[in-house]
């Protein structure tokens, strides 16, 4: 029951694009049509479902205090890593990243065709840091990160391709000249975001 | 002041501007400005860590391999995140409890990374370094002037003192509890980006 509060919490309540604003970048920029947007939402669930789980594993077993019993004895019980814990997460993604298109061109071309082209793009997308880093934050267990991870990624995929079918019909609005492009985006986004707030309240 | 210093220095500001313009570095231009003095501490923390990476990864331009040229500026950028998030950590504790994960997201802030990859890769640490303070600029001109009417018209305050005085406290201005939520924050950049190209038509996007 936990695990599906979590879920839900990090799909909705908590959504990763229109309340907390990560992955902003890349999802004002990608979300011009809905099938590019499908794309890299899909990917963004593929990494953050890998990479939240194993920075907790790395975190949990290598960088906590006194994480380090298990490999050196009593004696690392008082040492505490803790503060190179992003150079740690951004490196794992920045590795997971370039295995996963590894993987995904070996094994599977006709994904590769959709979805090569967004997984480089995604190591720098604050969205998979930012899963890692709440992960940290709120000390999820190895089962709830997991969890945590696949349903941030599921919120953000959702919300980028509500934008890209917004956008895809604003098209035939006719839009004040300034306001063309990237203003009209951050307003639609905005309305988006005041919509999601319903769930805000919301305790499960 | 020769020409290419001077748009080096003041084309971010506006014309160049990289929230406006470039679209880089939203996440936390959103994400931090419901308060005028959480704003102003990212705006420091960036700034450092913008003049310092394109500083010396201009220094180093010609000895990073191309190939795995993207993990060495990521390594760089997160020793000096890492650097500024301990300081803050050290002396400003509570406002770095309040920015929770986004000082460690100014990592993955694309303005880093983004100039580092446009500008130090190509271009001398001098020149680098100016880049990298002019662009940090645009982004706390934005930072600011968002935050500025977050906490103004959300809660009648700046830097916590009392201008508005509200309601609760027995004046006359009624908070509007909109601005301190998230949704404010893309409509008030939404606004800037209007009235900035309004005043500079040659900026408008084709449809």
């Amino acid at each position: 029951m936990e695990l599906v509060n979590i879920a839900l919490k990090a799909i909705f309540v908590e959504n990763m694009a229109l309340a907390f604003f990560l992955g902003m970048c890349s999802f004002l920029a990608v979300s011009k049509k809905v099938d590019t947007a499908m794309g890299l939402g899909l990917a963004v669930i593929v990494v953050l479902g890998i990479t939240v789980p194993l920075n907790n594993l790395i975190k949990n077993c290598l960088l906590d205090l006194g994480a380090l019993t298990w490999l050196l004895g009593d004696q690392a019980a008082d040492i505490d890593l803790s503060f190179l814990g992003l150079i740690a997460y951004i490196s794992t993604i920045a590795a997971v990243v370039q295995i996963v298109e590894m993987a995904i061109d070996k094994f599977s071309p006709a994904l590769y065709a959709t979805l090569g082209v967004f997984v480089p793009l995604i190591a720098v997308n604050c969205a998979i840091l930012g899963g890692s880093m709440f992960m940290a934050q709120r000390d999820y267990t190895f089962a709830e990160s997991a969890v945590y991870g696949v349903s941030s990624g599921v919120g953000w995929w959702m919300a980028i391709l509500a934008l890209a079918a917004i956008r895809e019909k604003l098209r035939y609005s006719n839009v004040p000249p300034s306001l063309r492009g990237l203003g009209i985006t951050f307003i639609t986004t905005g309305l988006m975001s005041l919509g999601f707030m319903i769930f805000a309240g919301i305790q499960l | 002041m020769k020409r290419a210093t001077r748009e080096l220095l003041l084309d971010p500001l506006h014309l160049q501007n990289p929230i406006t313009l470039q679209v880089l570095g939203i996440c936390s231009a959103l994400a931090i400005t419901n308060k005028l003095e959480t704003s102003l501490v990212m705006c420091g923390a960036l700034t450092f860590v913008l003049v310092c990476s394109n500083t010396i990864i201009s220094c180093l331009r010609n000895l990073i391999p191309g190939s795995i040229r993207i993990i060495t500026q990521l390594a760089i950028i997160a020793t000096l995140v890492i650097i500024a998030d301990q300081i803050l950590l050290a002396f400003f504790y509570d406002l770095a409890k309040e920015l929770t994960v986004f000082v460690g997201l100014i990592i993955t802030n694309c303005i880093v990374m983004g100039r580092a990859e446009a500008f130090a890769m190509a271009n001398p640490p001098g020149r680098s370094a100016l880049d990298g303070l002019s662009n940090a600029m645009g982004y706390n001109l934005i930072l600011v002037g968002v935050g500025f009417f977050r906490e103004l018209l959300g809660a009648g305050k700046l830097l916590g003192f009392s201008v508005l005085k509200t309601v609760s406290e027995g004046g006359w201005y009624e908070p509007n509890g909109l601005m301190v939520l998230a949704p404010a924050a893309f409509l008030i950049i939404g606004l800037f980006i209007w009235v900035q190209r309004w005043l500079s038509p040659e900026m408008n996007e084709e449809s």
